[in-house]
């Protein structure tokens, strides 16, 4: 090989090292700005009186605490009615079917509704939550929109979690005499238990973040009464901060209160996350078998 | 006892054919709303012509400025992302230490799961007045801002599916190379991205179909104007946006509200013709592997 040869291998390398390290560099360089801009700016209007009071002065003062109250009542209810069902389905994919079109179609289903595009499931629910089933515009229509958009994210993980429960166990469980349920309700789903909440957890920060499935079927940008029943619409977090930014006629007091929603709702979704990642972590770390 | 158990698998699998009801329910009832505008107004005159005033007294509704509007931030998007995205993954499975991607992967795990509407607040607040100031434009609010926000958000989707699939690439291959005397990077691009371009195909599929059916932010970043745009830096109307913007102001029942629900059956079979391809490629993936 020639020396010059030698030379631009080199260079070429090292140019290309460089520009690996910008890729990420400039990512995270980007996301840490995006962050500490709306922790700052959000961060000054915190208080526990923004947290507790109700908005004031047609948006232009006061708290979102109705907003937040709404958002966990959507979570809440959304979870209730995705749970159990997205973990009977991991519980029948992965210890009753069999391999075949029937389960491939399932699949199929389960991805595709992982992948529609979160306006078009607000449409769905528009249709047929708010004006077929009658619900009209209101928490349930809104949580039961969320619980289908959550449930493929439940399903696949709660199918990861059952998978990781060693076939020894089972085996062990059918030894001493129990049938196929009970191995399951009393040795998989509890073992596999941890790593089902974990993906439960994830989808209460996807719920709580989401906006579009509840622009038509639950949310409201103002509403003078705290919702007493599943009927009522509800203002919420994220639906606040948009509406903040794109009605109403103060937007100098108003983007203020955005920023502060946005760094309620950060906090949420992060923290959320954030247990979700240190009991993957823990379960890692105690795990025996 | 007996009944308990066939009771306890049919619950089961009712629970799983749920998700496949729901599908069904999605397709039914979007294309049932949705048809009727294509009966009045006819597909093609719908998909190709660029006259959207559904608010008229004699009202258009061409949504071809929608879908180049979707296309162009999505495009934009991808630009952005996509070097981005996987030159990270490259840094996180071959140029990192073992410390600095235990570190960095949950983080990228956790930027994914931060709400869209906060990207739109941060793009409409912050972004869209600098980019207004820096290229001396009317508006900030535009498909150049949307693009680099929407390709940020993209990021950590293309990053992490990329990181997968290099990951999962055998330590032979690498093993072989540098012993032939290639250096780090000639084993990268010769060796490595080649056994893993499947994955990193899948992962920017995945990175359109996300982009294309994001709402809150194009919603707040556009710009908003349902016409062809003549430069990146003019405003646009993407499809998402389009529906979330107009749907609480129409009549249940009427042409306006038809052509929203004609929109989600667009925005429907280009996801669902993208998420089809990453699974076949996924498929291709896991053969290959399987050798």
């Amino acid at each position: 090989m020639k020396p010059s040869q030698k030379i631009k291998r080199k260079v070429n390398q090292g140019i290309w090292m460089v520009l690996l390290r910008l890729s990420i560099l400039i990512s995270l360089l980007f996301l840490i700005v995006f962050l500490v801009m709306i922790i700052a700016k959000g961060g000054k209007v915190l208080s526990l009186s923004f947290l507790l009071q109700s908005p004031k002065d047609g948006m232009t003062a006061g708290g979102i605490f109705p907003a937040i109250l709404g958002t966990l009542y959507l979570v809440i209810l959304s979870i209730i009615f995705a749970l159990p069902l997205g973990v009977f389905a991991a519980i029948y994919l992965s210890e009753y079917a069999k391999a075949g079109h029937f389960v491939n179609i399932i699949r199929t289903a389960i991805n595709t509704l992982a992948g529609v595009p979160s306006i078009v499931f607000g449409l769905f629910g528009l249709a047929v939550f708010v004006n077929m089933f009658q619900f009209g515009v209101s928490v349930l229509s809104g949580s039961l929109t969320l619980a289908i958009l959550i449930l493929p994210i439940i399903i696949n993980a709660s199918e990861e979690a059952i998978k990781t429960v060693p076939d020894s166990f089972r085996q062990a469980a059918y030894a001493l005499g129990a049938t196929k349920r009970q191995t399951i309700t009393k040795v998989v789903i509890p073992t596999a238990l941890p790593n089902i909440l974990t993906g439960a957890i994830i989808s209460v920060g996807r719920a709580a973040g989401e906006t579009a499935p509840i622009l038509f079927t639950a949310a409201t940008f103002y509403t003078r009464k705290l919702p007493t029943s599943i009927m009522d619409e509800v203002m919420a977090l994220p639906y606040h901060i948009y509406a903040l930014m794109t009605e109403g006629t103060a937007p100098k007091q108003q983007v203020p209160i955005a920023y502060g929603t946005s760094v309620v709702l950060l906090l949420l979704v992060l923290s959320v996350n954030l247990i979700a990642i240190v009991i993957r972590y823990r379960m890692r770390k105690r795990k025996k078998w | 006892m007996k009944f308990k158990e066939s009771a306890f698998k049919y619950i089961a699998l009712f629970a799983a054919l749920c998700s496949v009801i729901f599908l069904f329910g999605i397709i039914v009832s979007i294309f049932k709303e949705g048809y009727p505008i294509f009966k009045i107004y006819g597909v093609i005159k719908f998909l190709f012509t660029t006259s959207w005033h559904p608010t008229h007294d004699e009202p258009t509704f061409g949504i071809a400025a929608l879908i180049i509007g979707s296309f162009v931030v999505t495009i934009g998007s991808l630009i952005v992302a996509i070097p981005l995205g996987v030159g990270s993954a490259i840094f996180l499975s071959e140029i990192a230490g073992f410390k600095t991607r235990e570190l960095l992967k949950p983080f990228v795990e956790l930027l994914a799961g931060i709400p869209s509407v906060i990207y739109g607040l941060f793009g409409m607040a912050f972004l869209a007045p600098f980019v207004m100031r820096l290229f001396n434009l009317s508006t900030g609010l535009n498909a150049f801002t949307t693009s680099i926000i929407l390709g940020i958000m993209v990021v950590p989707i293309i990053a992490s599916i990329s990181e997968d699939a290099i990951s999962s690439i055998p330590k032979e291959l690498r093993e072989a190379s540098y012993a032939l005397g290639a250096n780090k990077w000639e084993t990268i691009y010769k060796v490595i991205l080649p056994a893993a371009k499947s994955g990193i195909i899948a992962s920017i599929i995945l990175g359109f179909g996300r982009a294309i059916g994001e709402t809150m932010l194009v919603l707040m970043v556009a710009g908003g104007s349902a016409i062809i745009p003549k430069t990146i830096f003019s405003p646009v109307r993407p499809m998402t946006a389009a529906i979330a913007a107009e749907m609480g102001e129409t009549v249940v029942g009427s042409e306006h509200y038809h052509a929203l629900f004609g929109i989600a059956i667009v925005l429907f079979i280009l996801t669902f013709a993208s998420n089809l391809i990453t699974e076949s490629v996924k498929r291709k993936v896991m053969r290959e592997h399987n050798l």
